[in-house]
């Protein structure tokens, strides 16, 4: 194999995985790991180290493959990341890590993405969990969310010595790995679950059902239950619309409501009780991950599906990977096209979807060329869903209930600096709560900085009055 | 897990359940609601809150056999227990926020059909242990779909009965003995506050309407998580699209769409009823093999 080609990774064949939600990257063999990590020229100088939102020591983990040290390599990952089984399959790496490969300038990059899960995979299936119970600090911290910034804080607090206790709102643990990812991108039985439970074998207790600003306030946490730091990663649950005509008619759906049918409540199978409808036409409005997702989930249940976005295909802000699999899949897009209007039947339901035509401007403030309309360009696409994928803002239920606690004008929590501290003493955030709606490794990330943060307060909080006494 | 402590069956398929819910028991306040989900593979069910007690640490909901869910969760029984039990969820009544003078001297007149009956009782009670007893008109289709008439009456001042066979109190609908307080009171309502089929609330709002008397009507639409996070709940209030889950449920009735709310409320009746089919043959078929 030329060392310019990467090894490729099977997957399931595209007329076979439209009709089903297993997983549709099939991951290396080791084998295959040991041939592609072979091609990592090890650099001196590693500039995918610092394309990576948590700093893994990428070749040092390669190397380790590289020399079938799999069990080593996993510890090299798990001294940045706690997650590599998840992160292998959703970072977006062509803009991280691999984006920065040198190999990548004269042909394909390390898959770096593909090592990554599969080490984190290879661990999952080989060895016993090494976490255990630490003996406990006699402080108490609570955090908010189960998601991605929330375990991760939790995991890091709990092996510092901390009894850690995570409230999530819904009946499942694993925030958006459980109700926003599908199964076909992120299995939830075998790699979110192992995950959750490993968190749980540190002694971290996870409550669920249990939603914070509606039963206990972050003020009765601390006052009442005793915790000496709140966390929150509540993330970013709260879904857009466009507001425009027709929006409320029956059929038109918010993607989180699509997904959270499909994934968390398991709408696609037989045995559970949750309908989902899609119709036999579906579009799907926005280009990023989530939009992705839901045409890809929408097509497994047996819909036509459109995806329009009003950016050109070299602006998606999905994964590579996301937009080849759904073309591949048959997903039509239709693209430089923006939504002006939904068009009903005599019963309300959703008839046709009313389009304009764009193209491009002048960059905006995010370096994006901005889209404008093209007068008198209007057409109709005729369809019975309309999906809206346009992102997510922050739930306010906290920040409404928290006084003290400080939003930005987006809806996101303020934080001092980058390590969560917010504007309410005791109390830090991280994650999508902080930064819209964003990547799982970025809020890990932050979160693990929140985690020193918050042993850094607890120890100068309680030395002070340890003094003072 | 969550234990039904009781089990009572209130009317022709409509059942009571007090349920073991310490979290719940503790913040709950009268308006908000609670989500059910009966097992590990049900949905997530909304029912609002229907009466709380402290020292069991238990929260009372009463439901009616509609759909799959409902069938499901009616044959639980004393002692077994609901997979998930979260909340409280929504807004709590805006009497809550009122003054004790506001409470203790303004004259409220709640409404209650068919199942409103359950989300009514704990605002009824709390007004009348908070303030000035209300007066109350109660109907159903039929004297047996009549639910927690003993219980209500203790804590109104008045109380009118409608049946729509005239089967129990003045046959018709609610709109009956509303429309003829309204004209024989003038002025003497500040508040109406009504619960029940959204038919019955939208006829009650366009009655009230040219009266001027405040209305607040309770919504309970298709949900899913309850914390704002689906939109499957949104709702057309005075032009602008509010989420019942935590915006509401309770809303100025004078001001919600009601023909959008029906509509939508009818989005996934066709799998409801289909799944109903599919129960009662279930239903059949465990009967058949117990005996």
């Amino acid at each position: 194999m030329a060392i310019n080609k990467r090894i490729p990774v099977q997957e399931q064949k595209p007329e076979i995985r439209r009709t089903n939600f297993n997983e549709v990257c099939l991951g290396y063999t080791p084998e295959e790991a040991v041939a592609e990590a072979s091609r990592c020229l090890n650099c001196r100088k590693p500039l995918c180290i610092e394309q990576c939102p948590v700093q893994i020591h990428i070749p040092e983990f390669i190397q380790h493959v590289k020399n079938k040290e799999f069990a080593l390599a996993a510890e090299t990952i798990a001294q940045s990341s706690l997650l590599p089984a998840i992160c292998g399959r959703v970072c977006p790496q062509e803009t991280q890590c691999e984006g920065q490969c040198v190999l990548g300038k004269k042909g394909d990059a390390v898959a770096i993405g593909k090592l990554e899960r599969f080490v984190g995979d290879w661990s999952r299936e080989n060895t016993t969990s090494t976490e255990k119970k630490t003996g406990c600090n006699g402080h108490k911290v609570a955090v908010i969310g189960s998601g991605p910034a929330g375990l991760t804080c939790a995991a890091d607090l709990a092996r510092m010595g901390y009894s850690v206790t995570v409230y999530e709102a819904l009946h499942k643990a694993g925030g958006v790995l459980v109700y926003g990812i599908p199964e076909f991108r992120l299995p939830k039985d075998t790699v979110v679950a192992h995950e959750i439970e490993n968190i749980r074998k540190m002694g971290v207790n996870i409550i669920t059902d249990a939603v914070i600003g509606k039963a206990e306030s972050v003020e009765e946490l601390m006052k009442s239950e005793g915790f000496d730091a709140v966390f929150i990663g509540s993330g970013a649950g709260l879904p857009k619309f466009m507001n425009i005509p027709g929006e409320n008619l029956n059929g038109v759906l918010s993607a989180n409501e699509f997904l959270t049918r499909i994934n968390l409540m398991k709408a696609y199978t037989d045995d559970h009780d949750t309908p989902v409808k899609t119709g036999k036409k579906v579009v799907v409005v926005g280009g990023g991950n989530v939009a992705m997702d839901s045409a890809r989930g929408a097509l497994r249940l047996g819909a036509d599906v459109t995806i329009v976005y009003r950016r050109s295909e070299a602006e998606l802000p999905a994964r590579r990977e996301e937009v080849e699999h759904a073309k591949e899949e048959g997903i039509r897009f239709q693209l430089l096209t923006n939504p002006v209007e939904i068009i009903g039947d005599e019963k309300g339901w959703v008839k046709a979807l009313k389009c304009i035509k764009m193209e491009l401007g002048e960059p905006d403030a995010s370096g994006r060329r901005s889209p404008v309309e093209i007068p008198g360009s209007e057409f109709l696409i005729e369809e019975n869903t309309v999906i809206m994928a346009l992102g997510t803002s922050p739930n306010p239920l906290i920040p409404n209930t928290t006084p003290g606690l400080e939003i930005n004008k987006h809806g996101c929590i303020s934080t001092n600096g980058d390590d969560g501290a917010t504007s309410h003493e005791g109390v830090f955030a991280a994650g999508d709560a902080v930064t819209g709606a964003a990547t799982v490794i970025l809020a890990m990330g932050a979160a693990r900085k929140s985690a020193l943060a918050i042993d850094r307060y607890i120890r100068t909080k309680f030395n002070t009055q340890n003094h003072e006494k | 897990m969550f234990n039904i402590l009781e089990k009572k069956k209130l009317g022709p398929d409509v059942f009571l359940m007090k349920v073991l819910a310490p979290r719940v028991a503790k913040h709950g306040k009268p308006g908000q609601f609670v989500i059910v989900i009966p097992d590990k593979k049900g949905e997530r069910v909304p029912l609002t809150i229907c009466d709380i007690n402290q020292e069991e640490k238990s929260v009372t909901i009463i439901f009616q056999v509609v759909g799959l869910s409902s069938r499901k969760m009616s044959r639980f029984e004393e002692g077994e227990a609901f997979a998930d039990f979260v909340g409280p969820l929504g807004q709590p009544s805006e009497l809550i926020h009122e003054s004790a003078e506001w409470l203790s001297s303004k004259n409220v007149l709640f409404i209650a059909g068919g199942l409103g009956a359950a989300p009514v009782f704990p605002q009824v009670k709390w007004l009348s242990q908070h303030g000035k007893k209300p007066d109350l008109i109660l109907g159903a289709k039929t004297k047996e779909q009549l639910i927690l008439l003993q219980e209500l009456t203790g804590f109104s001042h008045e109380v009118f009965i409608t049946t729509n066979d005239g089967s129990a109190g003045i046959q018709g609908f609610v709109t009956g003995p509303l429309k003829q307080l309204l004209e024989e009171r003038p002025g003497y309502y500040d508040r109406c506050i009504a619960v029940g089929p959204l038919i019955m609330m939208k006829s009650v709002a366009d009655m009230t309407r040219p009266y001027g008397l405040k209305t607040i009507v309770s919504l309970n639409p298709l949900m899913i998580d309850g914390t704002g996070m689906c939109g499957a709940c949104r709702v057309t209030v005075g032009n602008r699209t509010r989420f019942t889950c935590v915006d509401g449920p309770e809303f100025d009735g004078h001001l919600v769409h009601f023909e959008e709310a029906m509509r939508r409320q009818g989005m996934y009746h066709q799998e409801e009823t289909e799944q109903d089919h599919l129960c009662n043959i279930d239903l059949a078929i465990n009967k058949s093999h117990t005996k």
